[in-house]
């Protein structure tokens, strides 16, 4: 229990998905301008990691990996190549039937998240948590955890930029900094405040 | 090469970077810049895949129902993708575990998608595939130039060979660490954005709020 508590810390904070390793960057930069969007794009993300995470870690452990078809009577099967085209493809699927649940049964939240939802797909920070599970082994208990928990992170870092952007309109930028280049500096100035994280220990 | 081929080939290089311009496509880019050998070959994968992803969907564009498009588009991309990962692993295992998930994420690369959507599905191969490789390259550029700054000032080297003795190896040059670390590669990218902006004024962009001065009398 007390490992999957320090993965959780240490996939929010000090790995931070967005801030540490710049996935989801697009996304990140696009859509932090308001608060209310972000917020909403960052729970929308959540949702997709908690659900692809260990839907992918379970596609893994009994499709890919060597040895893993043994069940179906093939052992000596290795399809680990396929890894990257199952993943995108159990994303995007994922993507999809998220939306139409969303649509059925939750109307309002469908309508607040919209046209993030389709985005979603290609935002790296899904398939990165994907691919982070594949590269550090994780069984399905941790690949639960760190899908939420890293979600959790990538939302709480777009809704602080948000903010800071939300008051930054009023600042007097240099031009050739307006918009981008200042966003940049400030993604900068919150990676190098999330990297004081790294020394806490659990 | 007549003169529209050669624009779809330069053009993205300063005038229409995907990076510094575009917002696209920073995902993956900036966490493999920290060496120069490393993002080189990050840059030759990207400019690998953009090209042929591009004249593939290109020459598939009049087959492909648009309602479907998006998946067809990425199950050629991650076909793609797939084998230079593949490639990567044959020939420079090293440098693809430094890259680690980094291969794979050029899937959602948003370049890639990006160029698939906004050009390979209007126009013919050819085009297309100078179109894709001219941003591939726009990209490769920003990120050998970030790596130059992180490598050079980090570590005091480029491509892994001394150019700045660093001090704890008897020389004179003190290494800038913050430089190795992922923040710096922000700072860089936002001066660098300031940078072409400040030489080509037409990208500034449009301010929200004017800070009104006032007149003395």
């Amino acid at each position: 229990m007390a490992d999957l508590v320090s993965l959780a810390v240490k996939a929010i904070f000090v790995e931070n998905l967005a801030l540490s390793f710049f996935l989801g960057m697009c996304t990140f930069i696009a859509v932090s301008k308001k608060i209310a969007t972000a917020i909403g794009l960052g729970i929308s993300v959540m949702v997709v990691q908690v659900i692809t995470v260990p839907t992918n870690n379970v596609i893994l452990n009994y499709l890919l990996k060597p040895g893993a078809l043994s069940w179906a009577g093939f052992p000596d099967v290795d399809l680990t190549f396929l890894g990257l085209i199952s993943y995108i493809g159990v994303i995007a699927a994922m993507v999809q039937i998220v939306e139409m649940i969303l649509d059925k049964y939750f109307p309002p939240l469908y309508n607040a998240l919209g046209i993030f939802l389709p985005l979603i797909t290609v935002n790296c920070a899904i398939l990165g948590g994907s691919l982070f599970m594949v590269e550090r082994d994780y069984n399905f208990s941790e690949a639960t955890v760190y899908g939420i928990s890293s979600g959790f992170g990538w939302a709480l870092a777009i809704t602080a930029m948000a903010g800071v952007r939300e008051k930054l309109k009023y600042s007097d930028v240099p031009d050739g900094l307006q918009g981008l280049g200042i966003t940049f500096i400030i993604a900068g100035l919150m990676a190098m405040g999330f990297m004081c994280f790294s020394g806490v220990m659990l | 090469m007549s003169q529209t081929k050669k624009d779809l080939l330069v053009d993205p290089l300063v005038d229409n970077n995907p990076i510094t311009l575009q917002v696209l496509g920073i995902c993956s880019a900036l966490a493999v810049t920290s060496s120069l050998k490393v993002a080189a070959v990050m840059a030759l994968a990207v400019i690998a895949v953009t090209g042929f992803s591009s004249m593939s969907i290109s020459v598939l564009r009049n087959h492909i129902p648009t309602s479907i498009r998006i998946i067809v588009q990425m199950t050629i991309i991650a076909s793609l993708v797939i084998l230079v990962d593949q490639i990567l692993k044959a020939f420079a295992y090293e440098i693809s575990k430094t890259l680690s998930v980094f291969v794979g994420l050029i899937i959602t690369n948003c370049i890639v998608m990006g160029r698939a959507e906004a050009f390979a599905m209007k126009n013919p191969p050819v085009a297309s595939f100078l179109d894709g490789v001219g941003n591939g390259l726009g990209y490769g550029l920003l990120l050998l130039v970030v790596g130059v700054v992180r490598e050079l000032f980090g570590a005091g080297s480029l491509f892994g060979i001394t150019i700045f003795e660093t001090i704890n190896n008897g020389g004179w040059y003190v290494p800038n660490g913050l430089l190795l670390l992922p923040p710096s590669a922000f700072f860089i990218i936002g001066l660098l954005i300031w940078c072409v902006r400040t030489w080509k004024p037409t990208q500034v962009e449009e301010r929200e709020h004017r800070i009104q001065t006032i007149e003395e009398h």
